[in-house]
């Protein structure tokens, strides 16, 4: 008999995005904000999720999951902040995947949070088509990277929604260019609001709690419906 | 490497397809991959030999479609294939725009399988 041919048409991540579909529904339902948080390794994610759970957990309840191929320690570090914190271990997984979230998050009452940060697994690649369910992806900078980082790594960098600088505090031994990085991030992801930190100083840390709060009662206002992802392509830059 | 997991995932999609078919072999599968979905055609192709070890799909051939980028501008409000360049902003006027209407795909077209059973009851 003759070969046959089916026409499927389907998308080759659609479990994936099946599952973060009902992430995102559920943490609309619970009111929750969730982020997730990609750079290259030692970029300072978990740095950064360090210091922001410890501001947020002043005034919400915030907590975080952390993607590593090995080793506790981030998970320890951001203990910390005396948030509920969750290591996932990929094993040789260079990214997180939907599953691996709702795994992570199942025995806690999400009702009961605001944030939920995703700190991904440090990779500048591979994130980039898996879809975790959150409301905002973060893309953290260092200033240690290099200012042409964005054009290297178009990919994830156009995923994103709001990128966060960090060391700042470094931009002078470095000799580093910031607003040559911002032109670089423009150039692949018009739009994005650009924010610099630096955790060792706390510079940036005001706007950066005050942005994740806007977004949240945002989401609060509008009954815990998750704003498009589309629309946040329209929103105007953020000056720090 | 993250190919290989979404090479697990084609390979998953496709067996499902020719099982429900009835069929024990698939010949041959069709894959769109938009140029903005971070994947490397090689490498995919690559990891999906290893993924189909030991599936109906082992021995398939993989047929990858690279979608190029293009993005809508606002100003031309018309869609602009992007040049290999990365620049977010239409070729024609320059207005920059985050807008993508097609590069990310990652899609399962089809797959060619053998007739060779009615579909199992």
């Amino acid at each position: 008999m003759q070969p046959r041919i089916l026409e499927l048409r389907t998308k080759i991540l659609k479990k994936n995005d099946e599952l973060a579909r009902e992430l995102r529904a559920e943490f609309a339902r619970c009111g929750l904000l969730a982020m997730n948080v990609v750079s290259g390794p030692g970029a300072g994610k978990t740095e950064l999720l360090t210091r922001t759970l410890t501001r947020l957990n002043k005034d919400y309840r915030a907590a975080a999951v952390v993607g590593d191929l090995a080793t506790e320690n981030d998970a320890r570090r951001l203990a910390a902040s005396g948030s509920p914190v969750k290591q996932i271990l990929t094993g040789t997984m260079c990214h997180l995947e939907a599953d691996m979230v709702r795994e992570a998050v199942k025995d806690w009452d999400l009702q009961r949070l605001d944030f939920l940060f995703i700190e991904n697994v440090g990779n500048l690649v591979c994130p980039s088509s898996w879809d975790l369910g959150e409301d905002l992806r973060v893309l953290l900078s260092s200033v240690t990277e290099g200012e042409d980082k964005p054009l290297k790594y178009p990919t994830l960098i156009n995923s994103c929604d709001v990128v966060v600088v960090s060391k700042v505090d470094l931009v002078g031994a470095l000799d580093f260019d910031l607003r040559l990085l911002e032109e670089n991030i423009e150039r692949v992801r018009p739009g994005a609001p650009v924010l610099r930190t630096s955790a060792k100083t706390g510079e940036g840390f005001d706007a950066w709690v005050d942005y994740l709060r806007k977004r949240f009662e945002a989401k609060r206002s509008s009954h815990g419906e998750k704003a498009d992802r589309a629309l946040t392509a329209t929103e105007p830059v953020l000056s720090v | 490497m993250h190919e290989l997991s979404i090479a697990q995932y084609l390979v998953d999609a496709a067996c499902d397809a020719a099982s429900r078919e009835g069929s024990a072999q698939v010949i041959r599968v069709v894959a769109r991959v938009g140029r903005l979905s971070g994947v490397v055609k090689e490498a995919l192709r690559f990891s999906f030999d290893l993924a189909a070890e030991g599936t109906a799909c082992e021995g398939a051939v993989l047929d990858i479609e690279v979608v190029s980028v293009s993005v809508l501008c606002p100003r031309c409000d018309a869609p602009r294939e992007l040049p290999d360049d990365w620049h977010f902003a239409c070729p024609t006027c320059g207005t920059p725009t985050a807008n993508v209407v097609s590069g990310r795909e990652l899609e399962l077209v089809s797959v060619e399988i053998t007739a060779d059973a009615a579909p199992h009851s």
